[in-house]
């Protein structure tokens, strides 16, 4: 297995958001600031190694003709179980995350990493996997809605240590004082082009590299 | 008659058959058993944060009673669900009440508590719960603004009924940059609850001790 690719594929080549255009109902829906992206992002990546690693470990008795129903029951309580094991017992963390555990169900990446890597995979692997899928969807997750947050608030990681604990009170920072209210980039608009210009950014730093490729092959057959 | 061998050929739609029943019955297993595990722990846990709650719209030093334990029903329109009443006694007599109340938002049901001293005058107010949009109307949670407390003070004989609005409708309430509809469903359920307290007062001027409990 060739793990360097698989965390590059992870955090820029197939990146779920901004590659396999997944789980963009998640995405668009809670980075209203950066801490909520960052929020979600811990919630799936959990969620994404919990699953990745139970059904890589049952791969070999799931047919594949009845595999999706029997991947829907297992992500689904694969997320109940999270919800209720987080809400008994690190219940600070839920009244901040609790809104985002219940959305991880809508979440298509999870079964996406399900059905075309772990079902696929030795558990060791899939579990890279999972961690490689979880971080480059979180941090791209903390770009929308730092980007969001910026514009629409002028703060950065408000609220932080809510979700982080005290220790974390240094992330929040206030970027201009007088909050310049680009109230769009709150609202639901301001999702769609935030993701729109992280895509445009990808496309533009890939072409570049792309070219830079061919020119290297074209000076090599010289 | 079914062959035991082709019966685990995973093409079989008995052996398939088999994986989906099995699969259910283990999920359904392991959710009553996290159901089992968790369910106390929570309903505790959420017991807690009432309690936390109400100790942010009554001070400890206000009652020696424990209010969850005398607790009234009273149906309104306005609301939700019957609101719940609460009385908090200190040597006997009522020092506070507290109003809980379910009203709608704009994300969906609200819960609030509306502390309010015997006179009218509001103690202070709470949002326990409710699932307005992150980073636009939930600015009136405490722990992300500070607006909820504009509610202290205010009683029906220093606000007359006309200012008990957001200021976009003419009333005395701030309401935030993207978010109309939250606070104005807040600021409805506070005078709400006044005039809830104002009635049960009316009604109950020889004491709720006759009353018997829901």
């Amino acid at each position: 297995m060739n793990y360097p690719q698989l965390f590059r594929d992870g955090l820029w080549d197939n990146n779920v958001a901004m590659g396999q255009m997944l789980a963009l109902c998640p995405l668009l829906a809670v980075t209203t600031s950066a801490t909520n992206g960052l929020g979600m992002g811990i919630a799936s990546l959990a969620v994404l190694i919990l699953t990745n690693t139970l059904i890589s470990a049952v791969r070999g008795v799931i047919s594949p003709q009845v595999r999706i129903p029997v991947l829907i029951v297992m992500i689904a309580t694969a997320v109940t179980l999270t919800d209720m094991a987080i809400n008994a017992w690190m219940h600070d963390l839920y009244k901040v995350l609790g809104l985002f555990i219940a959305l991880i169900v809508t979440n298509c990446a999870i079964f996406g990493r399900a059905e075309s890597f772990a079902s696929k995979q030795p558990v060791i692997p899939a579990l890279a996997d999972a961690i490689a899928m979880g971080l480059g969807f979180t941090w791209v997750l903390v770009a929308v809605g730092a980007m969001r947050e910026v514009l629409g608030s002028g703060t950065l990681f408000a609220n932080a240590s809510l979700l982080l604990g005290p220790g974390f009170a240094w992330l929040e920072t206030t970027i201009f004082n007088t909050s310049p209210d680009i109230l769009i980039a709150i609202l639901p608009p301001g999702a769609f082009m935030a993701l729109g210009f992280l895509i445009v950014i990808k496309r533009l730093i890939d072409q570049r590299l792309h070219s830079r490729e061919e020119t290297g092959l074209v000076q090599l057959q010289h | 008659m079914i062959h035991l061998g082709s019966v685990l050929n995973h093409d079989h739609p008995v052996y398939q058959a088999m994986l989906l029943a099995l699969s259910c019955a283990i999920v359904s297993l392991a959710l009553i058993g996290g159901y089992l595990a968790t369910n106390d722990r929570i309903i505790e846990l959420e017991l807690q944060d009432q309690l936390n709650t109400l100790g942010q719209v009554l001070p400890a030093d206000q009652y020696d009673n424990n209010p969850l334990e005398e607790q009234y029903l009273l149906e309104d329109e306005r609301l939700l669900q019957p609101a719940q009443l609460l009385l908090a006694r200190r040597a006997g007599d009522i020092s506070a009440m507290a109003w809980q109340l379910r009203v709608a938002g704009w994300g969906g049901p609200m819960e609030l508590l509306v502390a309010i001293d015997p006179g009218g005058t509001i103690l202070g107010v709470r949002v326990v719960r409710h699932k307005e949009t992150p980073g636009l109307a939930d600015k009136i949670e405490i722990a992300k603004s500070d607006w909820i407390t504009v509610f202290d003070g205010k009683s029906l004989t220093n606000t007359p009924t006309r200012a008990w609005a957001v200021k976009k409708d003419d009333g005395d309430f701030d309401q935030f940059t993207g978010a109309t509809i939250t606070p104005r469903a807040v600021v409805k359920a506070v005078h709400t609850a006044l005039e809830l307290q104002q009635a049960w007062l009316a009604s109950h001027k020889n004491g709720p001790q006759q009353e018997t409990q829901p």
